[in-house]
């Protein structure tokens, strides 16, 4: 794989610590040698193990569960059941709605998906865990299961009204338009498929319990915890310095986690339960299965007219997970007629869940495909099409957007790209048995912003310890929270060191929805800022400073020396100047949050999303932009497709650390190529079981699989967006690239693919 | 839990010997049984790890046949520079299978005793009945999810898809496997299902594959392998060919052809109709293309598997348009 870097200039690399700079991960070094002790790794004394039973239903009852033999295997300490599981305490939802149900059972008489959790064995070892958990007979009386959204039984599902958006008289305006398409796209049912597998320890010791667990939101997930045992929320610790990935899947406390934490409770011993790969397809929610349809009529100079969209995706039958499929279909084009409708069809599956960029990513599949058809349907370049359409303000909120580089997106990409020189007419590049095909597709994800708090303390050597409940899933939270307190303080980054992953340091929100470092480096600007100004108030002031009889205004702090601006009198080092005054630390906390804020507001803001600032609060309407340029080529007997390059110009506003947030894009689009050619959760559809639930079978895509990725910037600061003018990064550049694949696809070949992943069988 | 007994064989004889003890297994590279165990379909009672024996990773290749050792790794027998020259559909079906980093543990050997990818084979939680792990318990596929399932050499048993793709290029080249006290064509080591899918291989208790010998040719010499999968890398064949090409000297009539198939079948698949139809013909594509399709005589689908009859044909065409191009 060969991966273009940016050019980048040498300013830049001569500031590799402030923001802005391309400094590489401060965590990097750790997770390369192997020093990094993610939250499984935890060696406690008197560690027992767990091990799950699924039910090997999809529907029905469990009649009966023989633990005898597992009871008295080797080592066994316990065998839970829905019978002698303790009583826990139903939790709020994550934006802080009461439970609907008093109680809460993590193991299951009634199943309503395959490989539900019915049982548990805990036992000294693993291996012990393992063997018995196999002994555990469990009798089912099966009743008749709705396997996926194309069962007979499945129906139409339930209108979601709140993802209702019309506006115009959109039926009237499409039947009345001269040019007209309507299509259907499907998407499977996908998985984050994170590396490291779910799971935690859970010890308790009195009342108070301590969870190692990988986690996407620490305060949220104690929260959970708290309410399901009813211990104080200050009872519960929830620890998770390393996350090796989560991709949306990791941020809320499962079933699993409740029966890890009720064993170590009924057993007063610490517990360890880690998820099989198996169990990580049905232990948890990936991405819904969808289906859309995208009527678009539209003037024969290509001027949309009108856009009716109808959506639906796949929910649980015990819980509801509304996948918003009308996102990006609302916003990306002009049009003064459009509706969208959405409604969920319950089936039996675990409720879905986020993955990157949920709602916004299918939601793009549909759009950016039917802005394709439409293009050639008229005759018309797809690139043109999309700026005929051009979107001057927010369609739906009718406001203006904050920043909105996508012209100049469409534009570097183009350029970058070559696509001048693209011949429009289908089939019309070949080279020997290679059909080549050239697509152009855009993405979107609002900006989600929140409030967050953090701690900066100057220690008296001069260094500086920046602490959150914020973690590090791999996007650099450690490296961009270390520049951003470098640069406010006027200390070289690696006197700067960041804890995170603990929930006991200063709160956090949700680390989702492309948020927190719009959020983080704002706090940490800000306490950053507080800390600065109580050393310089310091320095001036305080009578052993030798600051003091300078009688200066004010005094500026450079490379960790503090000294007047113009330079006369005394120069020290933060650790000199520390010492000059006897102070251990100076420490001060800052969130951003208005200063009115109750605490019970603070909690809420931090274990729940009810707080979260939408993204057309105001007058602007926020997002990220961008622009796929995708090269496929196919071959003709065979089917295959090969991405053979792309070139993506992004605008996330200012970029905290471009080489991290180009990493992050790359990720993205890597993910978006697995989802446009390989990812696909089959569905034995006789027992509502997925069959490839492991990582032989559900096919990520593998280095050889990925080629020259180009990512250029067109960002510029958005001020109305975050503190220091950056917009989300990580799930961005997943938007849009299975439409530009698809588009590609279709342009190579003349076949269009409305259902993903686009394997061999559908092109042969 | 699961115990097993473990004996480290030094010398293939005591490996024999262990190998004849009920439930004993043996252990190479352990990429198949560790994998198997994990999943509950290996209960192996004692695991004889053959892996320290002597001599048995040795690769000799002279102009008129290779010796390739049961332990000598994928890797290995990939790279080696004559077996790329006398074999190179061999060295071909080596680098395109599995990961390198199983390559480099895996022996000749465990491949060619590899099992199925069915899943419902390798999930006896969920699917009991499968004949191939126990005679006569049904088959959990027939009527299930069926897209990498075989068209050719299916019974009411199994639809169950041979996987590997070393003994598809051993097949093409007429190979045997060496099992000590007797050898015999890798084409009749490997059983099709009829009636008896729990049979996939021609292998008696207390035998331990010792090497395979591939008698070299002009058509082993001018050979290739490809393989058609959705995924670049590190996935099992949606279909696959190994074919050898030895033509006249007008450098368009075929003296010799070799035409075997993979991914497609319960067993690595000779397809001697193509070969006929081939030999003693003057190629062009057309011609080619035409032969090809003959390899699907007698194919079966199950729904999400119809792909691979229209797909396996051309793979075998453009496995001797290759060749043919080469002249
Ligand atoms: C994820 C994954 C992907 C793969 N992809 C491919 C692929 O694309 N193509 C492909 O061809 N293969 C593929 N494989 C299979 C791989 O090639 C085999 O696992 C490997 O070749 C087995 O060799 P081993 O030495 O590890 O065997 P082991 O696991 O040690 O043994 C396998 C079996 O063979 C028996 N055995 C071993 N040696 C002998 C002997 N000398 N005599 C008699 N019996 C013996 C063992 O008892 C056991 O039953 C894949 C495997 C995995 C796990
Ligand atoms: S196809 Fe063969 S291996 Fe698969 S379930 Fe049926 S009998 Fe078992």
């Amino acid at each position: 794989m060969t991966v273009h870097d940016m050019k980048h200039a040498a300013s830049d690399s001569a500031r590799l610590e402030a923001v802005g700079g391309r400094l590489s991960r401060v965590d990097g070094p750790a997770k390369i040698t192997g020093a990094a002790k993610y939250a499984f790794e935890q060696q406690l004394d008197g560690l027992t193990h767990a091990v799950l039973v699924g039910a090997t239903i999809a529907a029905g009852k469990v009649t009966a569960i023989d633990a005898r033999a597992a009871e008295t295997a080797p080592g066994v300490l316990a065998v839970l059941t829905p019978d002698n599981i303790m009583e826990l305490k139903g939790a709020s939802d994550w934006l802080g709605n009461p439970p609907s149900q008093p109680t809460y059972a993590p193991l299951v008489r009634e199943v309503t998906f395959s490989g539900q959790h019915v049982a548990a064995v805990v036992a000294e070892t693993f291996e012990q865990a393992v063997a018995a958990a196999a002994l555990v007979k469990v009798w089912y009386d099966e009743t008749p299961a709705i396997v996926d959204l194309s069962d007979g039984k499945a129906g139409d599902g339930i209108p979601i009204d709140a993802m209702t958006k019309e506006w115009g008289d959109a039926e009237a305006a499409f039947a009345e338009a001269p040019v007209r398409i309507c299509a259907a796209y499907n998407t499977p049912r996908e998985f984050q498929a994170a590396m490291e597998p779910h799971g935690l320890i859970a010890r308790w010791e009195g009342d108070e319990l301590t969870i190692w667990e990988p986690s996407q939101w620490l305060d949220g997930m104690a929260r959970t915890y708290a309410e399901w045992f009813s211990v104080p929320f200050e009872n519960v610790r929830l620890v998770s310095p390393y996350v090796g990935g989560g991709f949306g899947s990791k941020a809320v406390a499962l079933a699993h986690s409740a029966v890890a934490a009720a064993a170590a409770r009924m057993l007063d011993r610490p517990v360890k339960l880690v998820l099989t790969r198996p169990q990580n397809f049905t232990s948890y929610g990936g991405r819904a299965a969808t289906r859309q349809t995208v009527a678009i009529g539209a003037d024969r100079d290509g001027k949309i007219q009108s856009i009716v969209h109808r959506g639906v995706n796949e929910t649980a039958v015990d819980g509801t997970w509304v996948e918003p499929l009308g996102s990006v279909t609302s916003i990306m084009y002009a049009t003064p007629n459009f509706s969208s409708k959405q409604n969920v069809v319950r089936v039996n599956t675990v409720v879905p869940g986020a993955k990157r960029a949920p709602g916004e990513n299918p939601s793009a599949f549909g759009i950016e495909s039917a802005i394709d058809e439409l293009a050639y349907e008229l005759g018309i370049d797809p690139l043109e099409m999309r700026l005929i359409n051009y979107a001057e303000q927010d369609p739906h909120a009718k406001k203006a957007w904050s920043t909105r580089q996508l012209r100049e997106a469409f534009a570097a990409g183009a350029e970058a790209f070559g696509w001048a020189k693209r011949s429009n007419a289908p089939r019309s590049m070949r080279d020997g048995h290679q059909l080549i095909g050239w697509g152009v597709a855009a993405g979107t994800y609002p900006v989600r912003r929140a409030h967050g708090e953090a701690v900066v303390k100057l220690l008296s050597d001069g260094s500086v310890e920046v602490e959150s409940s914020s973690i590090d899933m791999g996007q650099g939270t450690y490296t961009i929270l270390a520049q951003t307190a470098a640069e406010t303080l006027g200390v070289p980054v690696e006197r700067v060191s960041v804890k995170l992953g603990d929930s006991h340091f200063a709160r956090a929100g949700v680390t989702g929805g492309s948020r927190l470092a719009g959020v983080m480096t704002g706090a940490v600007h800000k306490a950053a800022g507080q800390a600065l100004d109580e050393l310089i108030g310091l320095a001036l002031s305080e009578p052993r400073s030798p600051f003091q009889k300078l009688q200066a205004n004010t005094l500026q702090v450079r490379d960790g020396r503090i000294a007047s601006p113009r330079g006369e009198g005394p120069d020290l080092s933060i650790a000199d100047f520390m010492v000059a005054i006897g102070r251990d630390q100076i420490e001060a906390k800052g969130d951003t949050l208005p200063a009115s804020t109750t605490p019970e507001e603070r909690y809420k803001n931090y274990t729940t999303i009810a707080m979260s600032i939408p993204h057309t609060e105001g007058d602007y309407s926020r997002h990220s932009w961008c622009a796929h340029f995708v090269e496929v080529r196919i071959d003709e007997d065979f089917g295959t497709v090969r991405v053979a390059r792309v070139v993506s110009a992004l605008d996330s506003g200012r970029l905290y650390n471009p080489k991290l947030a180009e990493s992050q894009w790359k990720g993205g689009i890597i993910m978006g190529i697995g989802q446009a050619l390989l990812e696909e959760g089959v569905v034995d559809r006789r027992h509502g079981r997925i069959v490839n639930g492991n990582f032989a079978d559900y096919m990520l895509p593998t280095n050889a699989d990925i080629p020259d990725i180009q990512t250029i910037s067109v960002g510029i600061p958005d001020p109305h967006s975050s503190a220091l003018g950056g917009k989300g990064v990580g799930e961005l550049a997943i938007v849009g690239i299975a439409p530009a694949i698809a588009n590609a696809v279709f342009h190579a070949t003349g076949k269009r693919v409305r259902d993903l992943p686009i394997t061999l069988e559908k092109l042969i | 839990m699961r115990d097993f007994s473990y004996l480290r064989a030094d010398s293939v004889e005591a490996a024999r010997n262990a190998a004849a003890l009920p439930g004993a297994m043996l252990l190479a590279g352990g990429t198949t049984l560790i994998d198997l165990a994990k999943c509950g379909v290996a209960e192996p009672s004692t695991v004889i790890d053959i892996s320290h024996i002597e001599g048995l990773d040795a690769i000799d290749v002279t102009a008129d046949r290779a010796v390739i050792g049961a332990l000598a790794r994928m890797s290995h027998v990939a790279d080696h520079t004559s077996v790329k020259s006398c074999f190179p559909a061999v060295s071909e079906a080596l680098w395109q299978a599995a990961s390198a980093q199983l390559r480099n543990m895996a022996t000749v050997g465990g491949n060619l005793m590899q099992r199925t990818r069915c899943p419902y084979f390798r999930d006896p939680q969920n699917f009991p009945a499968c004949n191939k792990r126990a005679h006569g318990s049904g088959c959990s596929a027939i009527g299930g999810a069926t897209r990498g399932h075989a068209v050719l050499g299916v019974s009411e048993a199994c639809i169950a898809t041979y996987p590997g793709d070393l003994a598809v290029a051993l097949v093409a080249f007429d190979a045997e496997v060496d099992l000590g006290g007797r050898k015999l064509k890798v084409e009749d080591f490997f059983l099709a299902p009829g009636a008896t899918a729990e049979q996939e291989h021609d292998i008696r208790p207390g035998e331990v594959i010792t090497a395979v010998e591939i008698p070299g040719s002009a058509a082993a010499r001018r050979s290739t392998y490809i393989k058609v999968r959705d995924r670049q890398s590190y996935e099992f064949a949606a279909a696959s060919a190994a074919v050898g090409l030895e033509l006249e000297g007008d450098g368009r009539t075929v003296r010799d052809i070799r035409v075997a198939l993979g991914g497609v079948a319960t067993k690595p698949w000779r397809a001697r109709a193509v070969e006929e139809a081939l030999k003693g013909k003057a190629i062009d594509e057309a011609t080619i293309r035409k032969a090809s399709e003959l390899a699907m005589e007698g194919a079966v689908d199950h729904g999400a598997n119809h792909y691979k009859i229209a797909l396996a044909p051309r793979v075998i065409a453009r496995a001797i348009l290759k060749l043919g191009e080469t002249a």
